[in-house]
């Protein structure tokens, strides 16, 4: 048996240059930093803009002050063009699926807190990790740039369907160079991404400290394992999609373009494409990503549950299993974005009963969550509050997916305001709560200091009421029919509809503002927060087991052992405490309380 | 605080479902002969659905009430049954629940895509390229002449590319902007999509279906109402996108006829 | 060349490879693995992190393969300007100048064993056959692009038809990994002369050469039979 050594080869000492230590840092403690840093600038760009998209809704021909300087093509007079409207809605969707709701939840948390919960020093691929960082940035960096060419953004969608979006500058404004641009960056994205996924995977296949086996490991670690597993066959076939739409555009071939399309009188010159591919390539990847988004944010929600409501889950077995099935599902049901789209209808009962059997796995999370709460203690703070807050957000997109499973009834809810609905409530609420609730969590191991608690508060409160303001209401367009993806309503059908969106708007725009405590909050606790203990929650898991910040090697050197897994809550314990920490050899007195 | 939340919680859960309990906001009254398959279909899910949100949203309310920020002390109780009869009310009844409404959807589906269309049923093909439908209808002779793609000229309205000229079939074709069609009389819609991705959707019709380029897809119905109603597009098409739609008149057949004449006369 | 270099360190030797950031408390841990094949004979210790890491690098490469075979079946069905091209003869030079790089990684790992335990004490027949395998895999390379001449002299280029786009996109893909694979291999002599050679980065370079061989033959066969 091989020992735990006391001290480690010294084969790298700390970091001492500033560049070294903050820059291009291969700790991966600063990566997730730095992954947060970039999700923070691109939920705020995200956010901008949206705010544009539901002024321009709700009050189409208003001139919109200051728009007319940043985009002189896009809003002549400050009023947004449609074309321009359809460029922002892109570039919005583009923004915050990728870079905030990839990157948050899996990059930014996980790459900070995976090694230190499986008890490692660092990843194993330390290099790879800063090159994923770097990679995912230069993504970034390209995908933006994408406002700055003449034309503008592409304005198909972060979906980009084919032919739309193969065709080239003929199709519309920013579909020549800005198409190409996007494309681009979601491959570069692709690569950083998959370097991430590989470093995360090799650190809980191998890099578990002294008695971390994988039933040890915490609920969030393994969120963060099989998000990495999705990650890896999902982005590895964007990319190809991604390089085909390129080739479409730069080189003249035809994977995505038929023969005989007419633009303008003028006939395009491919033939032979395939238009239904592009949909099959990117839904194959688009459903797993959508559960990248979420799977962490659910391991957080469960772990800061735990941790307040001092008791484990009903069993975790069914959470993790629960994990496992949304994964293995996710690559089933991936046609129910296609039902009507042309593609053999036989397929599309096929891809609806997958579809309709992630209800369970998805049921189980949310009776275990609410299950477990029964008969404890919860503490209420801002993190519990977001945790809560997701449960609720959770079922209320979840249940949404009853109508959109089904063929027959989604004809009626196909691309209306219902499927937004839908996809906003648990991406853009319940999976952002996970990132708000595992900030605020998290927030004084990474920075040392506390949140104010009263700004969170209240940042909860007007967020949580603000966003069922929001995106309840698209349902109800939705069924009544309401088209997406229109830059205005001019149909006889849905002007009828135009006041509940101005309400809605007005909704958006107020918690948008709300954000700013947040961000407010968030850099002035970190020069001005409380200063925070090594265990300010009494959690069990390692990430609480070092002063806060953690030192540079996560464990000073020395690698801890584990005695228990992660659930120990509510136990009695000699020291009096009611809890004990994996690394602690201390033996529960009698079983929890009252069981 | 906990207890705060918990009453927000029913509350919104309550509000939320005030204007569907109260049909607020309604898709168009119905006007298809199997529409209401969908329709039957779609409330039983809403109950379902209805009572799983609201049952969620008020167990958890009552948990946040009950057990949030207690007192110390006191013993702290399990959920009666444990994770076991969680997970088993969640596989059986959600099971069977989601299963019965799959294969009952089926028949819905089926009714429109499995079943072809009648032998009488009048054929119109429907065009879709930026940013408008246009309609075709294949006069006396019952047949459409062949697209040219390459002959197609807005500017002399040559909106299919038919080549009278040398097709036989393409001169008796009448081409509209508006769909007409008699009422209680099934039609046949053939799709051809002009230059990319657009959508065919009628919601007083029931019917939705992608036009895909390259594809001959098509689509087969009955309207049983007399009236005006919009076809919209909902596949995202490019900048004309909001404002492309054309209007779908149901008509008796006598006045069919007359309007058939009318366009044929003005091709 | 011949370079007589000190005798390797002690620690190259021993066993288990230790993590790269030194803690040796690191690692799968309970990861029982088998000494030399033998299941009777487990260990309870840490198995590089190359190890299991290159496998889960390549499962992304096998699913972006799969994805653009799946691209390509779809678009074969997609229409009817499929044209039949006869592949290159260099190609088949090609597939075996990269199976015998594979023999030759095979043999350069057992001198760099012989070597590194100690029973040879000359690195230069070591770093010979790293080298040759280096020289095929170029050869492999220019090999490509000689094929690319080849079609490009029938006149069949990147866009002319489907099946002359799927060549091209095909090949260079893999040739791109070909690539990635020679900088591994030229990242392997460089530690080996220096004397930091760990058998577990020997051992994911060589796994991931030989997968480029596999892969290759999989592409060959997809070419051949659809293309």
């Amino acid at each position: 048996m091989h020992e735990v050594s006391a001290a480690p080869a010294a084969h790298h000492g700390p970091p001492t240059t500033f560049i070294r230590k903050h820059v291009f840092s291969t700790d991966h403690k600063v990566i997730g930093i730095q992954y947060y840093h970039l999700a923070l600038v691109a939920v705020v760009i995200g956010m901008v803009l949206s705010w544009l998209m539901r002024i321009h809704l709700g009050w189409t021909n208003a001139a919109i002050p200051g728009l007319q300087a940043i985009s002189p093509n896009g809003a002549p007079g400050g009023v947004m063009t449609p074309e321009y409207y359809l460029q922002l809605m892109t570039m919005h969707a583009t923004i915050m699926v990728f870079f905030v709701l990839t990157t948050a939840p899996f990059a930014a948390f996980g790459n900070y807190f995976l090694p230190i919960q499986t008890g490692a020093e660092d990843m194993p691929f330390p290099h790879f990790n800063m090159m994923s960082f770097w990679v995912t940035l230069t993504g970034f960096l390209v995908l933006v740039s994408a406002f700055f060419v003449s034309d503008g953004p592409p304005l198909a969608g972060w979906t980009s369907y084919a032919p739309l979006s193969a065709i080239g500058k003929a199709a519309g404004p920013g579909q020549g160079a800005g198409q190409v641009i996007w494309a681009t960056a979601l491959a570069i994205f692709c690569v950083g991404q998959l370097l991430g996924a590989l470093n995360f995977i090799s650190t809980v296949l191998d890099m578990r400290c002294k008695g971390m086996t994988l039933s040890r490991l915490p609920v969030t670690a393994w969120a963060w394992f099989i998000t990495s597993c999705m990650g890896l066959t999902a982005f590895a076939v964007l990319m190809p999609a991604c390089i085909l739409l390129i080739l479409d555009h730069v080189a003249g071939t035809s994977f995505f373009i038929p023969s005989g399309l007419v633009i303008n009188d003028q006939l395009i010159p491919h033939s032979g494409g395939s238009t239904l591919l592009w949909q099959h390539l990117f839904w194959f990847f688009g459903h797993p990503e959508v559960y990248i988004a979420i799977v962490p944010g659910m391991g957080i929600v469960t772990h800061v549950l735990m941790t307040n409501m001092r008791r484990p889950m009903l069993s975790m077995k069914a959470i993790l299993y629960s994990f496992w099935a949304l994964a293995f599902l996710s690559y089933m049901v991936y046609g129910h974005h296609m039902f009507v789209s042309g593609m053999n209808p036989f397929s599309s009962l096929v891809f609806s009963f997958p579809t309709l059997m992630i209800t369970i796995p998805s049921t189980i999370l949310v009776l275990i969550w609410i299950g477990s709460l029964y008969g404890t203690k919860l503490r209420i703070n801002t993190a519990s509050l977001f945790a809560l807050g997701f449960i609720s957000m959770f079922v209320s997109g979840g249940v949404s997916g009853f109508f959109l499973a089904q063929p027959s009834i989604d004809i009626m809810l196909h691309a209306t305001y219902f499927v937004v609905g839908h996809f906003h409530m648990v991406m853009g609420v319940a999976a952002m709560f996970g990132i708000f609730s595992g900030t605020y969590f998290w927030f004084p191991k990474m920075y040392g200091r506390m949140m104010d608690e009263t700004l969170g508060k209240i940042h909860f409160w007007l967020t949580f009421v603000g966003t069922y303001c929001i995106f309840m209401p698209f349902h109800y367009l939705g069924w009544a029919g309401n088209v997406r993806r229109y830059a205005a309503f001019t149909d006889d059908y849905l002007k009828p509809l135009i006041p509940l969106h101005q309400f809605i708007s007005v909704a958006a725009l107020i918690t948008g503002a709300v954000q700013l405590i947040f961000i407010y909050n968030f850099i002035n606790s970190r020069f001005r927060g409380a200063p925070a203990t090594a265990n300010p929650w009494e959690g069990t898991s390692l990430e609480w087991i070092m002063p806060s910040p953690p030192p540079w090697n996560n464990f000073g050197g020395k690698d801890p052992v584990v005695y228990h897994d992660a659930e120990q809550y509510g136990v009695k314990t000699a020291s009096g405490a009611d809890y004990i920490m994996q690394n602690s050899p201390e033996q529960a007195v009698s079983g929890a309380d009252g069981d | 605080m906990g207890k705060f939340l918990a009453v927000t919680i029913i509350v919104i859960a309550i509000a939320s479902a005030i204007p569907v309990v109260m049909h607020t906001w309604e898709p168009p009254a119905d006007i298809s002969t199997h529409g209401h398959l969908i329709d039957s279909q779609r409330d039983d899910t809403m109950i379902e659905a209805g009572v799983s949100f609201l049952a969620a949203q008020i167990l958890l309310a009552i948990f946040i009430w009950q057990f949030s920020n207690a007192k110390a002390g006191g013993k702290t109780k399990t959920f009666p049954g444990g994770a076991k009869g969680l997970v088993s009310a969640a596989l059986v009844l959600v099971g069977v629940e989601v299963l019965a409404l799959g294969a009952f959807g089926t028949k819905a589906w089926a009714t429109v895509y499995f079943t072809p269309p009648a032998a009488d049923a009048m054929p119109i093909q429907v065009q879709a390229g930026q940013f408008a439908f246009y309609f075709r209808y294949p006069g006396p002779d019952g047949k459409f002449g062949p697209i040219h793609p390459e002959m197609i000229n807005e500017g002399t309205q040559n909106l299919f590319g038919l080549d009278p000229e040398h097709d036989v079939e393409s001169r008796d074709d009448i081409v509209t902007a508006e769909m007409a069609i008699p009422v209680n009389k099934e039609v046949h819609l053939l799709m051809h999509a002009k230059d990319v991705s657009h959508s065919f959707y009628v919601p007083a019709l029931r019917v939705h279906q992608d036009f895909v380029p390259g594809l001959d897809l098509s689509l087969h119905f009955t309207a049983t109402q007399v009236g005006k109603y919009e076809i919209v597009c909902s596949q995202l098409c490019g900048l004309g996108h909001y404002n492309m739609r054309a209007y779908l008149e149901v008509m008796s057949q006598a006045d069919f006829d007359d309007w058939q004449k009318k366009q044929a006369a003005a091709q | 060349m011949a370079t007589t270099l000190p005798p390797p360190k002690p620690e190259v030797l021993e066993r288990p490879d230790k993590s790269r950031n030194g803690s040796t408390g690191n690692g799968g841990w309970q990861n029982l693995v088998p000494i030399e094949g033998n299941f009777r004979t487990i260990e309870e210790y840490s198995p590089p992190p190359s190890s299991s890491a290159i496998w889960v690098g390549i499962a992304a490469i096998c699913m972006s393969f799969a994805a653009f075979t799946s691209a390509l079946i779809v678009r074969q069905g997609a229409s009817n300007d499929w044209r039949h091209i006869t592949l290159p003869s260099v190609l088949f030079l090609s597939t075996m100048l990269l199976v015998a790089s594979s023999v030759t990684l095979e043999v350069a790992r057992r001198r760099v064993a012989a070597y590194m335990g100690g029973v040879q004490s000359q690195v230069a027949s070591s770093r010979l056959w790293l080298y040759v395998t280096l020289g095929l895999g170029l050869l492999f390379v220019a090999g490509q692009y000689m094929a690319w001449l080849q079609l490009r002299s029938q006149g069949l280029y990147l866009a002319t038809n489907p099946n002359s786009s799927f060549f091209y996109v095909f090949t260079a893909m893999h040739a791109l990994h070909v690539l990635g694979g020679l900088a591994g291999l030229l990242r392997v002599i460089r530690k080996l002369g220096l004397g930091t050679l760990r058998r577990s980065t020997l051992n994911a370079t060589s796994i991931y050469w030989h997968f480029m061989g596999v892969l290759w033959i999989y592409l060959f066969l997809l070419l051949w039979m659809r293309i």
